[in-house]
């Protein structure tokens, strides 16, 4: 992992939103909400970081902002040397096949009207308009299969689909540019825990096989422990921590992520409620 | 007596594809004061099971078997009596703290109706008495400034914040039976853990019952009594939370159990689901 060349550099990055005050006047100055305060983080090849934090916190900001989803106020985005932020459309478009992006809702991020096939086979048309028929359907088919979904299904549409089957056309539709690195905006966080369970394996081998570098959004603090290397912990929008994961969970330095992880309950009768006794004991002796 | 008995719940629809079996022979008893915990994936007849105890099915659904609360039957009550059931006796909280609040009203009026309409000694309350008690239940949710938030809007608080008005309002009757719909999927892993801790104690203050539905088993670890698994619509196993978790018995159980990714472990690979109990299971029915 430690390569010498992050193949993704964030360096300062802040994003503000303008909020109208409620019975605002026209010439009142809205207020600013700043949602992304001066985040800085290396990526290297191959490498998964988990980002995690409660909701508000920034991380799905943080995510868009990084491929220009949304603008930034300032910062830079080096992505293998070059600067995102500098970028005019037409380099952000030949950027945009290396990033491709998982998102939350399966359902939702999947356009209803198109099939699965002409799903998957969107990215493609963008960004390889050359590539023939045949070939499409192939590529299509490739990734389906190795999505862990029949190919046979390439015609169906997606309500016709289940969460987990939704989120790995998802998957799929963002692997067909061979990307170099994928961001996962919550992409397990709407799924039962026996699917989640697949859909994280299911990421973790295609990133050994293709050596995919991986942003892995969640608020979920065992899933990302268990797919991350490095693990940041973001905090109204600042970096609360960044580390080693196994460091981050088994030793965490900053008091906000002591209280994350405490309040994570475990799937056993007679740890969790020693520890339930235990917050309560502490509740009452502040 | 027990307070909640069902037997031989059924519940199935009529659809143009023939009819679907929700709920296929459900039995459980809840006793005064206790928690009974109901874990199982989405779609496996949890959440029908607590509609059918409140009366909220659908019209087209089709209900045999008994459920009696307190020696009485609630299948094929009029409306009349189940309202007086569900504003005195039962109180369900919902999953979704965004779209189970009516965005039309002020917290204040859609609290002190459940009050006015349906009084505890059974005539109705002024308004103002009934506000006044509504800040009362709103202070024991530890709702900082109840006074004043009492007259904001439902969008004016946030998501944790809108699951501890519903908790108000569901107890301002002081139920014996509350059903919790998945109260804390919606919610951050902190907001969640002070939610599951005021249950409890608010569950130690005023005596009730209370049936947990959810998916998160960490939760059910830390704060139930007995445990019942439901899959497809049956019940795989029911018993002692400590029993279950510590010996389960049934491959379904087993399997759950092993997809969660815990904190406390490390492991390579998260186990998926075997799903070869299925064919066991139609094998066994034939």
């Amino acid at each position: 992992m430690s390569k010498s060349e992050p193949i993704l550099s964030v360096r300062d990055m802040r994003v503000e939103f303008q909020i109208k005050k409620q019975n605002a006047l026209p010439w009142h100055k809205p207020d600013i909400l700043r949602a992304v305060k001066g985040v800085s983080f290396d990526l290297a090849e191959g490498e998964t970081l988990g980002i995690v934090g409660e909701s508000g916190c920034g991380k799905s900001t943080l995510a868009r902002a990084i491929i220009r989803m949304i603008p930034a106020q300032a910062g830079e985005v080096i992505w293998q040397g070059r600067d995102l932020m500098k970028m005019n459309p037409k380099e952000l478009l030949g950027i945009r096949k290396e990033i491709q992006m998982i998102f939350q809702d399966p359902l939702a991020s999947l356009n209803p009207r198109l099939t699965a096939g002409q799903i998957i086979a969107e990215p493609l048309k963008t960004h390889f308009p050359k590539t023939s028929k045949d070939e499409t359907k192939k590529r299509v088919r490739e990734l389906m299969e190795k999505v862990g979904l029949s190919a046979r299904m390439i015609n169906r549409y997606p309500h016709e689909f289940s969460g987990g089957q939704c989120q790995r056309i998802g998957i799929a539709r963002a692997l067909i540019t061979n990307p170099k690195m994928i961001i996962c905006d919550e992409p397990v966080s709407a799924l039962d825990v026996s699917v989640q369970a697949q859909v994280v394996n299911l990421l973790m081998d295609l990133q050994k096989e293709l050596g995919l570098s991986l942003l892995f959004i969640a608020h979920d603090l065992s899933v990302v422990k268990h797919i991350s290397n490095r693990i940041m912990v973001l905090e109204f929008g600042d970096i609360a921590e960044l580390g080693d994961a196994h460091d981050v969970i088994h030793n965490p330095q900053s008091p906000y992520t002591r209280e994350l992880i405490n309040a994570v309950p475990t799937p056993d009768p007679i740890v969790e409620r020693q520890r339930i006794a235990e917050r309560r004991a502490l509740a009452a002796g502040t | 007596m027990a307070l909640l008995d069902i037997q031989n719940l059924r519940i199935t629809y009529d659809t143009p594809e023939g009819v679907v079996e929700a709920v296929k022979d459900v039995s459980l008893t809840v006793d005064k004061g206790e928690t009974l915990a109901i874990v199982g994936e989405s779609g496996s007849g949890k959440s029908q099971t607590a509609f059918a105890t409140m009366g909220l099915l659908p019209h087209n659904a089709k209900v045999s078997g008994s459920i009696k609360y307190q020696g009485q039957e609630v299948i094929g009550l009029s409306q009349n009596e189940m309202n007086k059931l569900r504003s005195n006796e039962i109180a369900m909280i919902f999953q979704d703290p965004m779209t189970s609040l009516n965005p039309y009203l002020r917290i204040s009026d859609q609290m002190a109706e459940t009050l006015i309409y349906n009084a505890p000694d059974g005539k109705r309350m002024k308004k103002k008495d009934a506000i006044a008690e509504c800040v009362r239940m709103l202070e024991s949710v530890k709702i900082p400034d109840a006074k004043d938030r009492i007259h904001l809007y439902p969008h004016e608080f946030s998501g944790g914040m809108r699951q501890r008005v519903m908790i108000a309002m569901s107890l301002l009757c002081r139920p014996k039976l509350l059903i919790a719909d998945e109260p804390t999927t919606a919610l951050d892993v902190t907001v969640q853990a002070r939610i599951m801790d005021l249950l409890v104690e608010l569950q130690e203050e005023f005596h009730m019952a209370i049936v947990l539905i959810t998916h998160n088993l960490g939760i059910v670890a830390g704060s139930c009594e007995r445990t019942m698994v439901m899959y497809q619509g049956e019940v795989m196993e029911q018993g002692l939370t400590t029993d279950i978790f510590g010996s389960p018995t049934h491959p379904y159980t087993k399997g759950l159990l092993s997809a969660v990714p815990r904190l406390d472990q490390d492991e390579e690979r998260l186990m998926t689901l075997d799903r070869s109990f299925e064919a066991q299971m139609a094998e066994e029915q034939l």
